[in-house]
Parts: C-alpha cells; structure tokens; sequence
C-alpha cells in the first residue's frame, strides 16, 4: 500500500471514530464554548471583548487543541491500537499524515464554531473583504497547530505521568502560530484599525511554520513511537 | 571597596551579579558533590575520564 | 562506550579517585576562576559608567553574555542530539551530553532573564517590556525545561535519549521560529526611545573589554561544569544499571541455589 493510501485509512479512520463518539461535538465544542463565556467574564467590557476578539478565539483554539489531541491518541492506547499498526511494520510517517489530518478537520470545525461564537458575542465583524485571508489563515494556522499536536501527542501517548507534559510541551512551540493567526485575523476583522493588508506577512509566517513542522513532525513521529510503551 | 556602594542603584546592580554567582555557586555545588558522591561507589576503571 | 560497571567491583572503596575531577578539569577551573575576578573586578570597578545609562550598563556585562552562552548551551545539545540519533552506535555518552549541556543553558537562560529583568526595571522603569530579544528568552526558557521534564519521563535509558534527542533537535527548529514572530510582532509596538530594547549602547575601550571578559568568564564556567556534569551523569547511569544487574544477579544466585 502506498503512504498516501495508509495516511486516507489512518485519517478516515479517526474521523469515523470521531462520527460515532461525537466527542467533537459533544465535548470539546462546548468546552470551547464555555471558555468564550469565562473569558466574557474575566475581560468585562464590551468594547475590550471586540478589541481582543481574534485573539480570544485563538486561546480557546489552543486549549481545545490540547484536548483534541489527547483524545486523538487516547484511542490508540486503548487496546493497543498504535502498538499494533508500529509492530505490523506500518509507515509512522504514513499514520502521522492521517492522524494529522483528522486532527486538522476536527481543529478547522472548531475554529469556525468560535470565529461565529466571537461574531455572536462579542460583536466581532466579518467584512466580506476579509474572507480571504481569514479563510488563509484558518488553513495554515490548522496545519502548522494540527502539525505540533500530532507530533507532541505521540510523545506523551500512553503514560500516566506523560499526558500532563502536553500543555507544557505544546504551548511554547505553538506561541508562533498564536502570534501569526492572531495578528492576521485582526487584519481580516479590521479589529483596531488594522489594515488589510498587513494581515499577509502573517500568512507568510503562518506557511513557513506549517511546512516546517510538518516535515519535521513527520521525521519524527517515527521514532518517537518506536518505544516499546 | 566601599566605593562600589556609591554606585548608581547600587542594590540592582550588585544585586544582578550577587544572584548571578550565587546560581552558578549552588549549581556548581550540587553537580561537585553528586560527583564526589558518586565517584566513591564506582572503580576508576569503569570511569571514562580515568 | 561501556555503562555497565564492574560486578562485583574490584577496586577497594578507599583507593578510588574522589569526585570527576582531571588534569584538563583543573586548568579550564584555574582559568575559570580567574576570568570571574576579572569580570567582577572590571564589570563593577574599572570600567566607566555609561553616559545615559550610567552605572545600570554594568548588568550589561552579565546579561548580554549569559544570554550568548545559553545560546551556545542549546547548539550543543542539538548538536549532541543529532550525533546520538545519526551516529552509528547511537552512543549514551553525546546524549548524557547534550542533557548536561540543557540543563546548564536552562540555568543561564534563568540568568539573563533575572538579569534582564533588572536592568530593565534601571533603563525602562519596568521588569518586564514584552521586547523582542526578553520574550523569546522566556518563551525559549519554558521549552528546556519542556526538554528536561522529557529526559525524566523513564524507561531505559536508550528511550530516554532517543525522545530526549527527537525533542532538542525540534526545539532548535523552533527557536528561528519563535525569534522572527516574535520580532515582527514587537516591530508593530515600536516606540522611539534613546535606549533600545537591546541596550545595545555603542561600547568600546574598557567596556567592551569588560563584556569580553563576562562572555570568557561564562564560557569557561559552562565549558568545566559541563564535563563534570556529564561524568555525573554516567556514574547515575551505571548505578542505574548495577542496581539492575544486582538485582538479576540475586535472582540467579536464588535459582542456582535451589536447583
């Protein structure tokens, strides 16, 4: 079988999962949800939310990461799940490529739940100008965060003891792309004052991020698996 | 001597370097004394620095 | 290179050498401790006071070289990580290595954002500015001690330097990374000031001199506390193996003796 056809049923594989168990939609949305609220409450002031806007719905996107993540590879130390592909000789880079991509398509969900969640609470506005670029920055930004995720994830898979080293594992690498998106969705938005273009720079960096940890993450996911867990 | 104390901010600045060489001391400290620590339960010949 | 001592051991306890000290340890000491004088010595005596930061330059002579050092700290470890990962033999020793060289680069790192932060509270009137070169530190800071917490999850010790070795090499990767975005962000703040973020001061003479003596200084520190460093850790890694053989020496005694 090809990489490519093994990364599809990976990838496939998760999402199916992700169909039938609606963790996705059943708790990490809400999760996501309430911590726009707490944020509501936190900040206080109308004019504050808007202000921060962009910036808010990228922090609720990096901590339902970490528990998109999680879930992402809990389902494979139940049952041994990854030990099994790794002992059958499967491609690591191959079931990185999927589970990336799983990851991604459930991250790119949440992002757009949250831009609306923003729009709707904290009066956030979508000018139509700004589509494109939001709609760029959503994708390299899912890339580069759904890249580090998958990676990290596979580190610290498994043990207990291991698991709580994500957040501090994921969040400093991930600081880029939080700086990145943020500032380009601002521009998008107009928040402040920002003009449009000054939102592309940002994808440049956002791209540069992506393709990095995306080679490197592949590179690495072999043997970072390749323990006996 | 004590003209240092007559250093602008005085406190900062030899605040800044006594903290600096005071990690470097108990660092330096805690690795010397494991060594010596260890070094006793260990025959030179398995040590690849002997 | 060999971890596993010898069993059971050889040489009586008295006649071995005490602590990880050699020949080329004490030289790069004496050293060590001489240019540390010096940089006391000039850093508060015998050079001037700058003309708009006055005596608060004399940090400088602190923070500006422990910040190269970490720098130098972290290329070692990546360095190390790379030769334990692509070399042939995948040696414990360049991965005890590049640990040793990690955690001292987290201490420096430490270190300039202490010292950082009290020059700034001099210069800026605040600890802390959100300015290119303190944030990346921080921010660089927190991922070594991701390293480190990496290097202790257990297993064997292959495990560990195989994942300690993946994570210094992606780190390394993540520094450009984190210093452009950083900067580009910082470049949208940019406010006009005498004194930039940097403090880069144009210095020269005796100023100068006292900055190359702090750089000399704490390479020599770094490069004698990292060979002892290491040593150490070889010695806990071959106690952690003669605790293992003991252990399954035991057992084979037990099984000898009831066959």
């Amino acid at each position: 079988m090809s990489r490519w056809q093994i990364a599809r049923l990976v990838a496939s594989k998760d999402l199916r999962i992700e169909r039938r168990s609606r963790v996705l939609m059943n708790q990490v949305l809400p999760f996501a949800g309430v911590t726009m609220v707490m944020f509501a409450f936190a900040l206080d002031a109308s004019n504050v939310l808007e202000r921060v806007a962009p910036g808010l719905v990228w922090l609720a996107t990096l901590f339902s990461l970490l528990v998109l993540v999680q879930r992402s590879f809990a389902i494979e130390s139940d049952d041994g799940a990854l030990d099994a592909l790794r002992v059958a000789g499967v491609d690591p880079v191959a079931i990185y490529w999927g589970k990336a991509f799983a990851l991604a398509v459930q991250l790119a969900v949440l992002e757009v739940v949250l831009l609306i969640a923003a729009v709707l609470l904290y009066g956030a506005d979508v000018p139509l100008g700004g589509i494109v670029l939001l709609a760029t920055t959503l994708v390299t930004a899912t890339c580069g965060l759904a890249s580090v995720g998958t990676l990290y994830g596979g580190l610290t898979a498994g043990f207990t003891g291991r698991e709580t080293l994500l957040p501090l594992l994921v969040l400093p690498v991930v600081a880029p792309v939080l700086i990145g998106a943020t500032r380009a969705v601002e521009s998008a938005l107009g928040t402040g004052g920002v003009a449009l273009s000054e939102g592309w720079p940002w994808i440049g960096l956002l791209s540069v991020f992506a393709v990095a940890f995306g080679a490197g993450g592949a590179l690495a996911f072999g043997p970072l698996i390749e323990e006996a867990t | 001597m004590l003209g240092i104390l007559a250093l602008q901010d005085a406190g900062f600045i030899l605040g800044g370097y006594a903290i600096t060489f005071a990690a470097i001391g108990t660092y330096t400290w805690r690795v010397m004394s494991n060594g010596r620590k260890l070094a006793e339960q260990i025959d030179d010949s398995d040590k690849y620095w002997t | 290179m060999t971890t596993t001592p010898t069993i059971p051991a050889e040489q009586p306890a008295a006649t071995r050498r005490a602590g990880t000290g050699t020949t080329a340890t004490r030289v790069l000491g004496i050293a060590m401790v001489v240019t540390m004088g010096w940089l006391v010595a000039f850093g508060l005596g015998f050079s001037p006071a700058d003309r708009d930061q006055e005596d608060a330059v004399r940090i400088l002579y602190v923070h500006v070289p422990t910040a190269w050092v970490a720098y130098l700290a972290f290329i070692v470890t990546a360095v190390g990580s790379a030769m334990y990962l692509f070399g042939k033999k995948h040696s414990l020793g360049f991965d005890r290595f590049a640990g040793a060289s990690a955690e001292i680069g987290v201490v420096f790192m430490a270190l300039t954002l202490v010292s950082g932060m009290l020059w700034g509270k001099l210069t800026w009137g605040v600890y802390w500015q959100w300015d290119a070169r303190l944030t990346t530190t921080a921010l660089l800071f927190v991922s070594y001690i991701g390293y480190l917490a990496v290097r202790g999850l257990g297993g064997s010790h292959q495990q560990r330097a195989k994942r300690s070795a993946v994570v210094g090499l992606l780190v390394v990767l993540e520094i450009p990374l984190v210093h452009f975005s950083v900067k580009m962000w910082r470049s949208l703040h940019q406010d006009a000031s005498v004194l930039d973020s940097e403090g880069d001061v144009s210095m020269d003479g005796l100023m100068l001199f006292s900055l190359f003596v702090g750089v000399v200084a704490f390479t020599l520190w770094y490069a004698w506390i990292l060979l002892h460093r290491t040593r150490v850790m070889a010695m806990e890694d071959m106690l952690d193996d003669h605790g293992l053989d003991r252990a399954l020496d035991a057992r084979r005694a037990e099984a000898e003796e009831q066959s």
